[in-house]
């Protein structure tokens, strides 16, 4: 059984609810044991950082700190908890002047953290680095047949902290697949959703949210598949204002990696943490309650139309 | 290139946090620009802010709004050939920003409820935050919201009081701490 150290977040615990509930039955089934951290704070998200700096770390370190000494790691399923953790501990163990300065300041609660001692994952991270396609695959009781999906990464998830492609990654696709899901070639995967513009700007946040929303719209998705709850609030909670901000009519469901997991391991969807998106979806439950009929494998159209410049017959007759 | 920049105190004070040093190696590619989302609705492209601390204009570059408009992606910091930590010279020159008096409320005020919450309680409840950033700094957008907010409380993801955690007093005597001990960077 893997164990790890477990930090929510605060997204998690109310607007992000389905992500905790999908996270935890997926985890269940593949037998990982989930240790949350006792009393932990809010990491600070990107707005401590922009007021103070060591303040913000040492926000941070205080989550560290508090990891039981017989765990080494920690999983965190929002992208922003995650890449804090991350740069909190690995920038303590490359400025030690930093190293020094947050643990002095933890001192004053009486907790001290030392810098390479626990290693800080995203919840994708540990779904395709510590399980390969086939011991996914192996749990999947009702296959994701039919279901076009979109992986969309955002950008604290896979950059700078480099656990798959920082502009290219291509881990949740095997992980979509490995689901039984069809899964498109999202070009926009890994850019920026505008995390918390829509509080500053919403113009500019609208325009990137909009961006993200066509092209996926596009593609033609049943669904918009993410890794992080800014990511999840950002596309569905503002596709409404899009809509009526640019006169467009998108209705794509944006749902958890984790919904998806759960959805294929055949795990019903009120534990799930299904019906709390703002954009439906229940169409997407519908194809996964009633899958299309397994296709026969297609056979391979003539390359050449009858109609085409005078060719040599072929030598085996009766094909096209 | 030191006695240039000891020339250019600005450049100094720019850089005064670990891993700020990187700045001085700048050679002005624009990689950064190139790869910025939300680059269209700034009006310095971050390599033209570098040039600028490196001219040492400071007010300048401390009343652009190029940092505020950063959305922390970090796509210009993966790709800086340089290696220089883009992201986080943003976050420093917010700071600078706000110590310098130059951006208040409607654009800080964001953070500063947040940060205020966390110190507070030790969590935030940013939909709770949202709303009342909203009312306070945009209340013309804020009906344009309603609908959103209405749908988000049917829902269940609304929270209106954040949990306080049990260690509050622990978490404020380390950040009171780590405020006395950082007053610099």
């Amino acid at each position: 059984m893997r164990r790890y150290a477990y930090y929510p977040g605060c997204s998690l615990e109310r607007n992000a609810a389905a992500y905790d509930e999908s996270f935890r039955a997926v985890a269940q089934v593949l037998g990982v044991e989930l240790v949350e951290i006792d009393d932990w704070n809010c990491c600070g998200a990107t707005e401590y950082f922009s007021l103070e700096l060591l303040p913000a770390y040492a926000l941070v370190a205080r989550n560290l700190a508090l990891i039981p000494p017989d765990l080494d790691q920690v999983v965190a399923p929002c992208s922003a908890c995650y890449y804090n953790m991350y740069k909190t501990d690995k920038n303590m163990a490359l400025y030690p002047e930093l190293a020094r300065a947050v643990n002095e300041a933890l001192a004053a609660g009486h907790l001290h953290y030392e810098p390479g001692r626990v290693r800080s994952r995203h919840a994708l991270e540990v779904m395709v680095e510590d399980f390969t396609p086939e011991e996914i695959a192996a749990h999947v009781r009702k296959p994701l047949r039919g279901l076009r999906l979109a992986a969309y990464y955002g950008c604290v998830t896979v950059r700078p902290a480099g656990h798959d492609d920082p502009e290219y990654p291509t881990r949740m696709e095997q992980l979509l697949q490995a689901l039984g899901a069809t899964v498109v070639d999202y070009t926009l995967r890994a850019n920026c959703c505008g995390g918390h513009m829509t509080q500053l700007d919403a113009d500019t946040a609208y325009g990137m949210i909009y961006y993200l929303l066509s092209n996926a719209a596009r593609l033609e998705v049943d669904a918009l598949v993410v890794a992080c709850p800014m990511c999840q609030l950002n596309l569905d909670a503002y596709q409404g204002q899009v809509n009526s901000y640019f006169g467009s009519d998108f209705r794509i469901p944006i749902l958890y990696f984790t919904q998806m997991m759960g959805l294929a391991f055949g795990i019903e969807p009120e534990r799930l943490g299904f019906g709390q998106e703002i954009v439906s979806a229940e169409r997407v439950l519908e194809k996964w309650r009633n899958p299309p009929p397994e296709e026969e494998p297609v056979e391979r159209r003539p390359r050449r139309e009858k109609t085409g410049l005078p060719m040599p017959e072929p030598l085996v007759a009766g094909r096209g | 290139m030191p006695e240039e920049a000891s020339a250019n105190p600005f450049l100094e004070e720019v850089i005064a946090f670990p891993g700020g040093e990187r700045l001085k190696s700048c050679i002005q590619c624009g990689t950064c620009g190139g790869s910025c989302p939300s680059g269209f609705a700034m009006d310095h492209t971050p390599r033209e802010l570098f040039a600028m601390i490196l001219a040492g204009m400071r007010e300048e570059v401390l009343k652009s709004n190029t940092f505020w408009f950063c959305v922390s992606c970090y796509y210009c910091t993966v790709r800086c050939p340089q290696e220089i930590p883009i992201t986080d010279i943003m976050y420093r020159l917010k700071r600078l920003a706000i110590q310098a008096g130059y951006y208040t409320a409607s654009i800080t005020g964001f953070s500063e409820t947040f940060v205020g919450q966390v110190e507070t309680y030790g969590r935030s409840f940013e939909l709770g935050l949202a709303t009342g950033h909203y009312l306070r700094h945009h209340p013309i957008q804020s009906i344009r919201m309603s609908p959103l907010m209405l749908s988000m409380v049917t829902r269940g993801r609304m929270s209106f009081t954040p949990k306080r955690i049990q260690g509050i007093r622990q978490l404020r005597a380390i950040l009171r701490r780590a405020k006395e001990l950082g007053g610099a960077w």
